[in-house]
């Protein structure tokens, strides 16, 4: 089901300035530029990581950030799911630790449910003994997904969820991404520089590029 | 080996320990502060830690009197609850943790230090409370950089000296390994002055081979 997602915030680092001014209403909403068009912080800035100057970010009726009306929910309390890029799966834990670290201390019934259906849909049983340093890149993406996912989260935000994969491991795990889209109908954000990944995920594409959007539509213009 | 000797030692390392085990919390909690947290007055805290580490033991056993002497600030709010620090094993202890607190401080801070961000801030966007981070993420992904600190910490307290006999004097009861060889020199029992320094060389020696390993990984 698409969610109206407001994204209208200006952050300022350094001399860099990220400038956006977007009001979508999508199941997948791209990001779409190269590498130092302000995707990343983007995303952190919905996560809570990092604080807008000015401005609102708004998920469905959840307001998580809002400079006029003293908004600004800490990240521990905005329940989004982050994909960070590097992944970050916690060293010291195993598989299982590191999913079920945002699931809460009492699994209730739906819980459990939910974590069943992430676990066969990302395929991650075989994987659960195992330590962290031990898995491949697929591995490691799906692991961080379902962390991720755990959560039962508003939003997912993915950054370049595919990047660091060579091309048969990026069409295989692509197919999962589709899944969590369809099937769990989390509304995500995706971060990508690929075209191909961008037409396969998204339904609105926001193309930026040095901090500002360039381009918002449905789907990727032609450049 | 006397029954005397061994009742020092023993006495030492156990007051070490008790020692250690007082100034983990507030040392984790300093080293964590000074490690992730910028604020007005960091500079002055960090100063303030390191103090005994740079002040001569026997000064830093004075600031103590002055603090927990029957007439000073805290001693007198002690007595009231009938606690009792000058001279006794608690200021022998108070005196061990307070000169072994720098090198806590300084080992698991560089042990925070080294833990990098992301984690954490990943482990809030899981929802993760502040606390929940510190004791989930933050604490086991430092623990080398606190059990080097810890056994530093303890391996100084092994050897105070100067704060102790300020705050503690000689007595037997309060006699530490370092305060024993000094008096049984003053007095010329060499013999068992080289025993007490055996002693205590062999427990040094351990405390820091282990803080090294800890320290290094291996």
């Amino acid at each position: 089901m698409p969610v109206p997602i407001t994204l209208d915030f200006s952050l300022r680092q350094g001399d860099f300035t990220l400038e956006i001014h977007e009001q979508v209403e999508a199941r997948v909403v791209a990001l779409f530029g190269p590498s130092g068009s302000g995707k990343t912080s983007v995303l952190e800035s919905i996560a809570g990581l990092r604080s807008p100057d000015r401005g609102v970010i708004r998920i469905g009726s959840r307001t998580l950030y809002d400079v006029e009306g003293g908004v600004d929910v800490p990240p521990h309390e905005r329940n989004v799911g982050y994909v960070p890029q590097d992944l970050a799966l916690f060293p010291h834990m195993n598989v299982t630790r590191n999913i079920l670290y945002g699931a809460g201390s009492t699994p209730d019934v739906g819980r459990a449910a939910a974590l069943e259906q992430i676990l066969s849909l990302l395929e991650l049983r075989p994987l659960l003994e195992r330590g962290v340093s031990d898995l491949s890149g697929g591995e490691r993406q799906r692991v961080a997904i379902a962390r991720a996912l755990t959560t039962s989260p508003l939003l997912l935000l993915l950054d370049e969820p595919l990047t660091a994969l060579d091309s048969g491991l990026r069409a295989r795990i692509l197919p999962y991404l589709e899944r969590i889209r369809d099937e769990l109908a989390t509304p995500m954000v995706y971060v990508s520089h690929d075209e191909a990944e961008v037409c396969a995920m998204a339904d609105w594409v926001v193309e930026l590029e040095l901090g500002r959007a360039t381009r918002s539509g449905p789907r990727l213009g032609d450049s | 080996m006397t029954g005397d000797t061994l009742g020092i030692a023993w006495r030492t390392v156990s007051l070490a320990a008790l020692a250690t085990l007082v100034m983990l919390p507030p040392g984790i909690a300093l080293a964590w502060v000074l490690a992730r947290r910028r604020f007005p007055g960091r500079a002055m805290l960090e100063t303030l830690v390191s103090l005994p580490l740079v002040l001569p033991p026997v000064a830093t056993g004075l600031i103590l009197i002055w603090l927990f002497g029957r007439r000073g600030p805290l001693g007198g709010v002690l007595e009231g609850f009938g606690i009792e620090v000058m001279f006794t094993w608690r200021a022998v202890v108070l005196a061990m943790a307070v000169m072994g607190l720098p090198l806590l401080v300084r080992a698991t801070r560089a042990g925070f230090e080294q833990v990098d961000r992301r984690y954490e801030e990943i482990a809030a966007t899981l929802g993760a409370s502040p606390v929940r981070v510190f004791l989930t993420i933050s604490l086991p992904l430092a623990k080398r950089g606190v059990l080097a600190g810890a056994l530093l910490g303890f391996s100084r307290a092994l050897g105070e000296f100067g704060a102790t006999i300020m705050v503690a004097g000689a007595l037997p009861s309060t006699r530490t390994i370092a305060v024993a060889i000094y008096s049984y020199t003053e007095t010329g029992q060499e013999a068992a002055a080289m025993t007490m320094l055996a002693v205590s060389a062999s427990i040094a020696f351990g405390a820091l081979l282990l803080s090294n390993r800890f320290a290094t990984g291996s």
